[in-house]
């Protein structure tokens, strides 16, 4: 497949440095589409602020490039007056789950049929390389130049607590995968997350010493295995890849019609 | 195998040819990515998947003999 | 027959909102507003319309954004707390050009203030609340007739300009019961969203206006596949820095309604013909002015009242018109003196220009206007 036949072209090459990992991702997600036979037509894509956010203008979908965290909320909107469109919002992790956290936590909540990915490239990129709550304690930033001292939160625990009725988690190395777990989550009916570590070699990796792009692609193969595989168990150290949740509910979109088909059996009230 | 490199979108980041198992790319500094090697490119698409630039196409020619 | 209830003032804005064709809210609890999504909560499904509550303010007007974007008439309603939460989002839907309906019930203010009193103290965040240079519109009622059909006209507005339109009334109208007629239907015409006329796979440019400075628009979703930003951005809706592009839209942004005071600003008027003596009032506070007229009138005194529905933007010209022919002016209101700021900007003689109000959380009553005349004519407080 040729995945420039789902990009809008006059705006590539795209702003993002060379070696990032969110177009990485991109690469994924239009295999993703391509293998699920999608038209264009059928995708929403609603993204926040920050260098996730810029995905929107890439794509040749419906696009909308919207606040800082709210991107869930808009799709809320978007979903639930027209419920057969496929959602897709990608995001930053600070977007996500800093200032997005309560939008995140309640789409989750709600299990309305939306997938997200959070591009998760432990930092705040557009702004200049500051820390985010997944950067995790030690980590230098440059508003912690003595590292941070911020626990970080595990964006699968998150999602699972939250209620979130898929959650997978993989990198910008596993591009394989990656392609796997999108499919699954936009095939998925109800809240879907895929979490992608992504390399930020401009901020991240320079701010603490990781190497180039290729360098930091490996330290993503080396310090993450997959669920329930030997090398995991036999180092607990590593970070868990793979399909964290999977399970059926009952779909928001699904219970609001629902409610509605009940509600209008009733005598009018007003 | 013939190997696509759009040179315009392409920012030299090397990951494609740190990550080629065969050796078939290359990526001089400064420069953008090569194919140096076309022989040796298995059409295992590792690289086109890699790509954060979308810089990359992979076709499988089918050569008659 | 006549359809007549006896109701509250949220059910009032709740009706007109209905009868508007309003099929999309989205909101969140909040005193002294809540009466509006508990009775949503009851209509919009039976209808198949959409009623969702959102875990805070920002969420409720960015799905209300959603659902408009997708050919929805969206509303939200809330008070001066997350009102405050609203304007990011409130800044996204006038630069992105979509209409929707921000219905604030003022109560006391700042911070949790005064939840269950009443207070006009929101008309300058109504105005100034989002950041940047633009152009708001925000109406305003004092009765439950005139609620109703501002909440319409809200809807109309804000589809013929494609712009967010904030619906600013007072604790006391929202929560007093009176008499409200229901217009038949028809009897207020309704504001369908202009849609595109460009056919599918031709190229559809959402932020190109019409001669007439209106901007059709396309389901999003639907036959056009365009980019929605809060970006400053050019025809196709795609980011652009380009000096002219930038302020083009800032002025095409600002121009369509600062340029637009006749069709945007509703007054009335009571006993104003030969008063000598003019109150400028709005919302709750203006039943205590007419009353005050009418009061005056009985005892031979030429008083009038000039009633603002429209606070933004500020009904410039009529407020300069009507203050030019009298001898002195009392802007009657519930806060500081918001309006009354407005109208001493606008005033040829600004120093004849007087505030009567109360900012203590109780209604403004008559004595509490004709303790203002009094000062004013040298007499003293006390009759």
């Amino acid at each position: 497949m040729n995945v420039q036949n789902y990009v809008r072209k006059r705006f590539l090459p795209h702003l993002w440095c060379p070696g990032c990992g969110h177009g990485t991702v991109l690469n994924a997600l239009l295999r993703s589409v391509d293998e699920l036979g999608l038209s264009k037509e059928d995708i929403v894509m609603v993204t926040g602020i920050g260098c996730s956010a810029r995905m929107a203008g890439y794509v040749d979908f419906h696009t909308m490039h919207t606040l800082h965290g709210r991107a869930l909320a808009f799709a809320t909107g978007i979903k639930m007056s027209r419920p057969e469109l496929n959602l897709i919002v990608p995001m930053g992790d600070g977007d996500a789950l800093a200032i997005g956290g309560n939008h995140f936590i309640h789409a989750s909540r709600r299990n309305l049929d939306i997938t997200a990915i959070i591009m998760n490239n432990h930092i705040y990129g557009m702004t200049g390389g500051q820390f985010s709550p997944l950067s995790g304690p030690g980590t230098t930033a440059t508003t912690a130049p003595r590292g941070s001292i911020d626990p970080a939160f595990d964006a699968m625990d998150l999602a699972k607590a939250a209620g979130a009725t898929y959650a997978a988690r993989t990198t910008t190395f596993h591009v394989r995968e990656l392609q796997k777990m999108l499919t699954g989550a936009i095939s998925h009916k109800g809240f879907s997350v895929v979490e992608v570590f992504s390399q930020c070699p401009t901020y991240y990796g320079r701010k603490n010493n990781t190497g180039d792009a290729p360098e930091m692609l490996k330290a993503f193969r080396d310090e993450t295995a997959k669920i329930g595989s030997k090398t995991l168990d036999e180092n607990p150290e590593l970070i868990p890849r793979g399909v964290f949740v999977d399970r059926d509910a009952v779909d928001y979109g699904e219970a609001y019609a629902e409610l509605c088909r009940n509600a209008a059996k009733e005598a009018p009230r007003c | 195998m013939q190997i696509i490199i759009k040179t315009d979108w392409c920012k030299s980041c090397g990951i494609c040819a740190a990550f080629c198992p065969t050796g078939a790319l290359s990526v001089e500094p400064g420069e953008k990515a090569r194919a140096t090697d076309v022989e040796a490119c298995t059409g295992c698409g590792l690289c086109e998947r890699l790509c954060p630039d979308l810089a990359i196409e992979i076709i499988k020619v089918e050569v008659s003999i | 027959m006549k359809d007549i209830r006896f109701i509250q003032g949220n059910e009032a804005c709740t009706l007109g909102a209905l009868y508007a064709g309003m099929d999309f809210f989205a909101g969140y609890p909040i005193t002294p507003s809540s009466e509006i999504a508990e009775m949503l909560s009851g209509e919009l499904p039976p209808r198949g319309h959409t009623f969702i509550q959102m875990e805070d303010e920002i969420a409720s007007l960015c799905a209300v954004i959603g659902g408009s974007l997708t050919g929805r008439k969206a509303m939200t309603a809330t008070s001066g707390p997350g009102f405050s939460l609203m304007q990011e989002a409130l800044g996204y839907a006038v630069m992105a050009e979509i209409p929707c309906v921000i219905v604030n019930v003022m109560r006391g203010g700042p911070s949790t203030g005064l939840p269950t009193q009443v207070s006009q103290g929101d008309v300058n965040q109504a105005r100034w609340g989002i950041h940047g240079d633009h152009a708001i519109i925000a109406l305003t009622a004092g009765s439950h007739q005139a609620l109703f059909e501002n909440t319409v006209r809200a809807f109309n507005l804000a589809e013929t300009f494609r712009t967010p339109v904030i619906l600013l009334y007072d604790e006391l109208i929202a929560h007093m019961r009176e008499r409200l007629e229901i217009p038949s239907e028809g009897e207020i015409p309704l504001v369908e969203r202009l849609m595109t006329s460009v056919p599918r796979d031709v190229d559809y440019r959402p932020y190109l206006a019409r001669e007439d400075g209106r901007l059709p628009m396309s389901d999003f979703g639907g036959a056009h596949r365009y980019n929605v930003t809060g970006l400053y951005h050019d025809m196709w809706g795609f980011p652009s820095t380009d000096p002219s592009v930038v302020r083009g839209l800032l002025s095409h942004l600002v121009e369509k309604i600062e340029g637009r005071e006749n069709e945007l600003t509703f007054t009335r008027e009571y006993e104003t013909e030969d008063a000598e003596t003019l109150l400028i009032s709005y919302g709750s506070a203006a039943r205590t002015a007419r009353q005050t007229v009418y009061e005056a009138r009985d005892k031979g005194i030429r008083m009038g009242l000039l009633e603002l529905e429209t606070l933004w933007p500020f009904p410039e010209r009529k407020v300069r018109d009507a203050v030019a022919g009298v001898n002195e002016t009392v802007v009657v209101e519930m806060n500081l003196g918001q309006v009354f700021e407005q109208v001493r900007r606008v005033a040829r003689s600004p120093e004849r220009v007087f505030l009567a109000n109360r900012i203590d959380g109780r209604f403004i009553t008559p004595p509490d206007i004709r303790k203002v005349l009094r000062i004013i004519a040298g007499k003293g407080v006390w009759a």
